[in-house]
C-alpha cells in the first residue's frame, strides 16, 4: 500500500509540475509583447519600463521568470499587473464564497441523487428510466449561466423570493446567507443531479444481484436495512469518487459562469473579471491551483480505491 | 496516472459488440445483415432520436437561411445598428432603443424585429441566425479537428505502444486535468489577444481551435484503449505477416474497425464543443463582437437584466435546443451502435 501511494504521488507531483510548466509558456507567449508596458502605463519612458522590467524580473530567461512566478505564487507574492493587488490574498478573501457554493450545490444534487437514485432502483420501471434520461440530458445540455438567468430574472426580479445581489457571509446573517447562495445552488445542482442519479441508480441494479445481497436477505434483514446497510454503501462509492472530481470542476468551470451573474465575489467572479481585463496573472494563478486540486483529488480518490480494493494496488 | 480511477476504466475497456447485436435481432434481416444495417434499424426505430436529430437538422438549415432572412425579410444586416431609429408596430411609432438604452422587445413581425433588438439597435432575430451560423460552424470544425488529430494520436499510441505511448498518453493526462472550460479560457485568452501566425485574434478560427484542442483527450484516450485491443486480433498479425507497412496496418486495417466508436463520439463532441463555444464566448474569449454568436448574445443581453430579458431568452432557448437535440440524437445512435453504452463524455 505505502509504495502504491508514493508510486501515485510522484506521478501526481510530475503532472502538477508539467501542468505549471505548460501554463506558465502558455502566457508567456502571449504575443501581446512584454507586461512591463502595461504595468508603466502610456506614456512611460524607456527608463522607467526598464525599471519595471528589471523589479518584475521581464528581462530574466524564461526559466528564472517560470521559477520565480511559481515561487511568488506559492509564497504569496503574486502580483496583478493591470489592477496591481496582491493575487494570493484576493484569492484567500475570495474563496469562501466559491467553496460554499461548491459545497451547497454539490451536497443538493448529491442528497437529490440519492433519494431519486433509490426511488429509481426500487421501483424500476420504464418511467423512471424515461424521467432520468430525459434530466440527465437537460443536464448536460444546459448552459449554467442560462439556467441561472432564468431563474433569478422569474424568482428574484419578478417574484421577488430571493435576492438580487449584495451577498451576505455566513457570520453577518444566516438566512440571508442561505436565501443569496440558494438559486445558484439550484443551478448547479439542476445540471448534474440527472447524470448522478442515473449512475447510482444502474449502480443499486448491479449491487442487487450480488451475492452477499441474497445473503442478508436470506438471514432475514429487513429490506430497508439490505438496502441501505448492503447496497447503497457499495453503490456510492463510484458517485464519491466522481463527486471529488466534479466538486474541483465546480471551481474552475460553473463558478467562472455563474458567480457574477449572482453578484458573489468568489473566485469564480475574480476569474471572470480577470479574462475581461486579460490579467494575465491571475488567470495563471486559478488555471494553475486548480489544476492542482484536480490531480491532487483525482490521486486522493485513486488511493482511496486502492485502500477499498486491492486488486487495484497490486496491478 | 495508470491507476483505474473510474472514469479511465470507463473508457479503455471498450469493446463494440456488434456481432452479439447480430445474434440477438439481426435473422429477420437474414444472415448477412452488416452490422451498419443493424444499427440503421435500431436508430430509425427510436423515434425520440430520429425527432431530435430532425430538429438539429432544422434549427441548421435555419441558421444557414440566415442572409436570406437578413437580406429579403428583415432588410437588416447583423452588424449595423440603428440606435436612433423608429419602427411602426400596429400603427404606433417605437423607439427602437429607447432613451434609457432599452431596447425594443418582440414585435413578432418577421418583417421588423421578429425578436426585439438589441442594445445598439440591431435586430435580435438577425444576430440569432448569424449567431447560430457561427456557433454551429466553429462546433463543426471543432468536432473535425479533435477527431482528425485525437483518432490518428489514439492509433499511434495504441499501435506502437512504448515510449510513444507514454509520451502522447502523458500528454493527453495533462490535457485532461485542467477542467475543459479553464483549458478553453487558456488556450482562448492567450490567443484570442495576438493570434496564431496569420490568423488574427478575433477570426472564427480561433475559437473553433481551441475547443478543438480541449476535446481531444476525450476521444483519444478510449480510442487508444480499443486499438491497444484491435492490435492482438488474429487479422492484424495477417497483415503483419504480409509485410504491411505501419501505416497501412493503422489506417488500412484498424481504422475501419473504429468506424463505430467514432461515428458514436461525432455527435457528442458536436454538443459539447457548441456548448463550449457558447461558454467561451460567454466569457468574452470566444467569438469576439461584433460577430455574434449565441454566448455572447447572452452575456450582452445580460447587461439590462431586467429590462429586455428576451434578448437572453432567444439566444439561450436555441442554444439550449441546439445542444439537447444533438445530445439526445447522439444518444440514439450510442444506443443503435453501443448497445452496452460504454462510450461517454465525462465533464
Amino acid at each position: 500500500m505505502a509504495r502504491f501511494i508514493v508510486r501515485r504521488l510522484i506521478s501526481m507531483a510530475i503532472v502538477m509540475i508539467v501542468i505549471s510548466i505548460l501554463t506558465f509558456l502558455l502566457f508567456e507567449a502571449i504575443p501581446n509583447g512584454n507586461p512591463a508596458f502595461r504595468l508603466a502605463g502610456r506614456n512611460a519612458t524607456a527608463a522607467e519600463i526598464h525599471q519595471i522590467e528589471v523589479k518584475y524580473g521581464f528581462n530574466k530567461p524564461i526559466y528564472v521568470q517560470y521559477v520565480k512566478t511559481m515561487e511568488n505564487i506559492f509564497t504569496g507574492k503574486a502580483v496583478s499587473y493591470t489592477q496591481g493587488y496582491n493575487v494570493d490574498s484576493q484569492l484567500w478573501q475570495d474563496l469562501p464564497v466559491t467553496l460554499w457554493l461548491a459545497f451547497g450545490a454539490s451536497f443538493l444534487w448529491l442528497g437529490a441523487a440519492v433519494g431519486i437514485g433509490v426511488v429509481g432502483a426500487v421501483r424500476q420501471g420504464k418511467f423512471a428510466d424515461r424521467f432520468l434520461n430525459v434530466l440527465a440530458m437537460i443536464g448536460v445540455s444546459m448552459p449554467p449561466y442560462f439556467l441561472g438567468a432564468v431563474l433569478l430574472y422569474y424568482l428574484s426580479y419578478k417574484a421577488g423570493i430571493f435576492p438580487i445581489s449584495n451577498y451576505v457571509s455566513l457570520g453577518q446573517n444566516p438566512g440571508e446567507w442561505f436565501l443569496h447562495l440558494f438559486l445558484p445552488w439550484i443551478t448547479l445542482a439542476i445540471l448534474y443531479v440527472g447524470f448522478y442519479s442515473r449512475v447510482l441508480r444502474s449502480n443499486i441494479l448491479d449491487t442487487l444481484n450480488e451475492d452477499y445481497v441474497r445473503t442478508a436477505r436470506a438471514k432475514g434483514l429487513s429490506p430497508r436495512r439490505v438496502l441501505v446497510r448492503h447496497v447503497l454503501r457499495n453503490s456510492l462509492i463510484p458517485i464519491i469518487s466522481l463527486w471529488g472530481l466534479d466538486f474541483a470542476g465546480i471551481i474552475g468551470g460553473g463558478a467562472i459562469l455563474i458567480e457574477s451573474l449572482f453578484g458573489l465575489n468568489g473566485v469564480g467572479n475574480l476569474t471572470f473579471q480577470s479574462i475581461g481585463r486579460l490579467d494575465v496573472v491571475v488567470i495563471l494563478v486559478v488555471v494553475i491551483l486548480t489544476s492542482f486540486a484536480v490531480v491532487f483529488l483525482a490521486a486522493v480518490i485513486d488511493v482511496l480505491y486502492a485502500y477499498l480494493d486491492p486488486r487495484i494496488r497490486l496491478s | 496516472m495508470s491507476t483505474s480511477s473510474p472514469r479511465e476504466t470507463a473508457g479503455t475497456e471498450l469493446t463494440l459488440d456488434l456481432e452479439s447485436g447480430a445474434l440477438e435481432e439481426g435473422l429477420d434481416l437474414g444472415p448477412g445483415a452488416s452490422p451498419w444495417r443493424l444499427a440503421w434499424r435500431r436508430l430509425r426505430r427510436n423515434h425520440t432520436a430520429l425527432f431530435f436529430g430532425l430538429v438539429f437538422l432544422l434549427i441548421v438549415v435555419l441558421c444557414l437561411l440566415a442572409p436570406v432572412y437578413s437580406h429579403d425579410i428583415a432588410h437588416r444586416s447583423p452588424d449595423v445598428g440603428n440606435i436612433t431609429g423608429t419602427v411602426k408596430v400596429g400603427g404606433k411609432t417605437k423607439d427602437i432603443v429607447s432613451a434609457t438604452g432599452i431596447p425594443i422587445g418582440p414585435t413578432w413581425d418577421f418583417s421588423k424585429f421578429f425578436l426585439g433588438a438589441d442594445s445598439n439597435g440591431r435586430d435580435t432575430a438577425v444576430r440569432l441566425l448569424y449567431g447560430g451560423r457561427n456557433s454551429l460552424l466553429i462546433g463543426a470544425e471543432a468536432t473535425v479537428l479533435t477527431m482528425v488529430i485525437a483518432v490518428v494520436l489514439g492509433l499511434i499510441a495504441g499501435y506502437f505502444r512504448g515510449m510513444i505511448d507514454g509520451v502522447i498518453s502523458r500528454c493527453m493526462d495533462i490535457l485532461w486535468a485542467i477542467p475543459a472550460l479553464l483549458l478553453g479560457i487558456t488556450l482562448g485568452t492567450m490567443i484570442a489577444v495576438g493570434g496564431i501566425g496569420p490568423i488574427k485574434g478575433d477570426h472564427l478560427w480561433i475559437p473553433s481551435i481551441v475547443i478543438g484542442v480541449v476535446y481531444i483527450p476525450y476521444v483519444a484516450k478510449p480510442i487508444r484503449g480499443q486499438v491497444l485491443q484491435l492490435r492482438e486480433r488474429d487479422f492484424i498479425d495477417a497483415a503483419r505477416q504480409q509485410g504491411l507497412s505501419h501505416t497501412r496496418i493503422m489506417f488500412g486495417e484498424i481504422l475501419p474497425n473504429l468506424s463505430s466508436t467514432i461515428v458514436v463520439f461525432i455527435p457528442l463532441i458536436l454538443a459539447n464543443a457548441i456548448l463550449l463555444e457558447a461558454g467561451l464566448s460567454y466569457l468574452g474569449v470566444g467569438v469576439q463582437a461584433p460577430a455574434p454568436s449565441w454566448g455572447n448574445m447572452i452575456s450582452q443581453g445580460l447587461q439590462f437584466i431586467p429590462a429586455a430579458f428576451s434578448d437572453v431568452l432567444s439566444p439561450g432557448i436555441m442554444l439550449v435546443l441546439a445542444v439537447l437535440s444533438m445530445n439526445l440524437f447522439g444518444d440514439g445512435v450510442r444506443d443503435a451502435l453501443d448497445p452496452r453504452s460504454k462510450i461517454r463524455i465525462d465533464h
